[in-house]
């Protein structure tokens, strides 16, 4: 009950210990210059917020985001897999993240730049 | 006497410029898909495709009516080469049976008959006999064409004359094989005059100008190095002719050829798009009708994107940058599908990006049925005001509907398709089919014109009728079911790309709209209406090109100075209100706030929304 009251909803992320030697951090400077606005990311949670896949799935780009530069690989291809497409993220960031192509990019970068 | 050894330059090329273009094509047939090879070959029997493409090859390929239509010196100058190159072909061609007793030639013999044949009983200026006439026309024909390089030389610097602001940048390669066509005729015409100077058997135009010639040249020193010059000048046009842009003169033929007989660019690269990619001449017309040119990406165009691709250089920036507006495809006189083009090569370029959408099938069923399906898309749930005053249209009608994506929706899959993915748009298109199925609706109504296209184009919903939500209120207002009154309003309206250039509808927004406000005229409105900048086509773009491309179209869009900017797109309202250059609103947002309430009870708390719709518009 008092973990329920004290999440405001912003982990994206259960708590774990995280091995950040083993991961892979090549792949957020692949994307980054293949897609620079990812700099751009305040991980506001907006693009998750409006999100259409988001409605069916626990999709959701802020995380995808913080796992591709933390260089947490691992299932992520799977996630972008759920993406539509639709650009809903793309109108709403406060940032002007390309995230169409972010995503593009990012299954780009994971399907060809794995170790 | 009938060879001389300066043909062969010419001979030569002809006969490698023909070969090659035997295993380019015989390449391409292999390569089509079986479906398509039968088609073709259907075609081929088919008399009335058969005048249809030779009708098109007549008006477009040679006489250019569409580059007349763009602009009348333009299309002069491309006549001038195609028409007059044609004509001078075939009549030289008959001129030579004149003095061979009606048998064929070998095809050096008619192209350089003046070198042959010294015909002295021909006057000058003879025209009523037979050999007379021909001279006379050949003449006139060199003229003719000589005419149109003289403006293809002006349009090198004042291409502004010619309607163009921008002209291709052209590659060394192409500027070779540019400068052997444009060397051909001026040789043909020196190499005739110098002859004629000395046997004296031109028409007019060689005659004279070799009258002229003898008084201060030693023409029988300069006549036959004449004669090699102009073979090697055809020689080398047609051996560079497969490699260079002029690989469309033969390529344009065949395009038409299957386009008629019913081929069309597939969903992924092939033979056809092989086809279409050397049907470019590279004229440049899609340059300036591109947007791109105001984000500075000029490079970026229909003409470069296709020479890449076709030169195989990879670049991806090329294929992701396009806003997929169609102005391009609008405006190009061959009629290449150069948004299929974008899309095949996205496909290539995106063929890794996977995607997997079974989640989407632990939804719930959709339980309520009714006659009319409403679905405000994705960009809909973005526009909330477009959704509230549809549904207060709805019940202002007395409309037995039912909201298919009020809880969110699933994405109509043209964006994926956009973007290449074709399988995984294909799976979106089912998982809709399905949904919208279900409701066993007789309509479906859309607000945007993105899912609009693409029910029509992909969706297979049997008896549901597609309709836009413009066409839809348009409807309503015909049938008495709604009553607008007019609000004292200047107004313009902004054909979004997908619901105009893309579904053809112009006039059912504009008739609503007529009946609510003064509607101005844009310049560049209905066929040649403007992208906002915020399509979905576009992958690569940032967001400081794109309100560069949104700030050019309003510009256009407000000469008028209109109260107000009224669009059918949700996506078009949302970019253009970023601009703050005018209030913007979407079709329905206005029709509602216009409409008298008739069914009050059914409208009930809705009506204190409207109202606070009129009080934040102002």
């Amino acid at each position: 009950m008092i973990k329920k009251v004290i999440n405001f909803g912003y982990a994206v992320t259960p708590d774990r210990q995280i091995d950040f030697d083993a991961n892979i951090h090549d792949i957020c400077k692949i994307v980054a210059v293949a897609e620079p606005t990812l700099n751009l990311c305040i991980s506001c949670g907006s693009c998750a917020a409006t999100c259409s896949a988001a409605l069916f799935t626990d999709f959701s780009l802020r995380q995808v985001i913080l796992l591709v530069r933390r260089g947490e690989t691992k299932g992520l291809e799977k996630e972008i897999s759920k993406c539509m497409l639709c650009g809903k993220c793309q109108l709403v960031c406060p940032r002007n993240v390309s995230t169409r192509n972010l995503i593009i990019q990012i299954s780009k970068a994971l399907t060809t730049a794995r170790p | 006497m009938t060879f001389d050894l300066f043909v062969l330059p010419f001979f030569i090329g002809l006969l490698f410029m023909l070969a090659v273009l035997f295993i380019k094509y015989s390449r391409w047939i292999a390569m089509m898909k079986a479906s398509d090879r039968i088609k073709a070959g259907m075609a081929l029997f088919s008399i009335s495709c058969q005048l249809k493409t030779i009708r098109e090859i007549f008006m477009e390929s040679l006489l250019h009516r569409k580059m007349f239509k763009r602009n009348p010196l333009l299309g002069y100058m491309h006549m001038s080469f195609a028409f007059g190159w044609f004509l001078l072909i075939v009549m030289g061609n008959l001129e030579s049976r004149i003095y061979s007793g009606g048998h064929i030639n070998p095809p050096y013999y008619p192209i350089f008959l003046k070198f042959f044949i010294h015909d002295k009983r021909v006057l000058p200026f003879e025209i009523f006999t037979l050999p007379g006439f021909f001279r006379f026309t050949m003449d006139l024909l060199l003229l003719y064409v000589l005419s149109g390089l003289v403006l293809a030389l002006f349009k090198r610097t004042r291409s502004k004359c010619f309607g163009l602001k921008q002209t291709t940048n052209h590659k060394r390669f192409d500027r070779w094989a540019l400068t052997s066509l444009w060397l051909i005729f001026p040789m043909r015409l020196l190499a005739e005059s110098f002859t004629a100077g000395i046997y004296r058997g031109g028409g007019f135009l060689t005659n004279t100008l070799g009258s002229i010639f003898d008084l201060m040249l030693p023409l029988e020193y300069l006549t036959y190095p004449a004669w090699w010059a102009y073979s090697t000048m055809l020689g080398i046009f047609f051996v560079t002719l497969p490699w260079s842009r002029f690989m469309h003169i033969p390529t344009e033929i065949i395009l038409i050829f299957l386009r008629n007989a019913g081929i069309k660019q597939g969903k992924y690269p092939g033979s056809f798009s092989e086809i279409e990619l050397r049907s470019c001449p590279r004229c440049g017309v899609c340059i300036d009708v591109c947007q791109m040119n105001q984000a500075g990406l000029k490079g970026s165009t229909a003409v470069y994107f296709i020479r890449s691709l076709r030169d195989k250089e990879t670049n991806v920036q090329l294929s992701s940058n396009c806003m997929m507006c169609g102005r391009c495809l609008e405006a190009c006189p061959v009629g290449i599908d150069t948004l299929g083009l974008r899309v095949g090569a996205r496909s290539v370029d995106n063929k890794l990006v996977a995607s997997d959408f079974s989640y989407l099938l632990k939804k719930p069923v959709v339980e309520k049925t009714a006659e009319v399906v409403y679905f405000a898309g994705c960009m809909g749930h973005l526009t909330p005001g477009v959704i509230r005053a549809m549904l207060l249209i709805f019940k202002n009608a007395g409309i037995d509907y039912t909201f298919l994506d009020e809880e969110g929706s699933v994405c109509c899959g043209r964006p994926l398709k956009l973007a290449g993915l074709q399988e995984s748009a294909a799976k979106l298109v089912k998982e809709n089919t399905t949904k919208i199925l279900d409701t066993k609706a007789k309509i479906i109504v859309t607000s945007c014109p993105i899912c609009y296209k693409v029910f029509n184009s992909d969706y297979k919903l049997d008896e549901i009728e597609v309709m836009h939500h413009s066409v839809y209120i348009n409807n309503l207002v015909n049938d008495g079911k709604l009553v607008l009154r007019p609000m004292d309003l200047k107004a313009v309206y902004h054909d979004p790309c997908e619901l105009g250039r893309g579904s053809g509808i112009y006039d059912q927004p504009r008739n609503v709209l007529k009946q609510i406000a003064e509607v101005a005229d844009v310049t560049e409105e209905r066929v040649n209406s403007l992208c906002c900048g915020g399509s979905i086509g576009e992958i690569s773009m940032n967001a400081t090109q794109r309100n560069m491309i949104r700030d050019g179209a309003l510009e256009i869009l407000c000469v008028s100075q209109p109260e107000i900017l009224v669009t059918a797109c949700p996506l078009c309202k949302k970019t253009f209100d970023s601009g703050n250059a005018v209030l913007v609103k979407d079709i329905a947002e206005i029709v509602a706030e216009s409409m008298i309430l008739v069914n009050k009870d059914n409208i009930g708390v809705e009506m204190e929304t409207q109202k606070k719709v009129e009080y934040i518009s102002g």
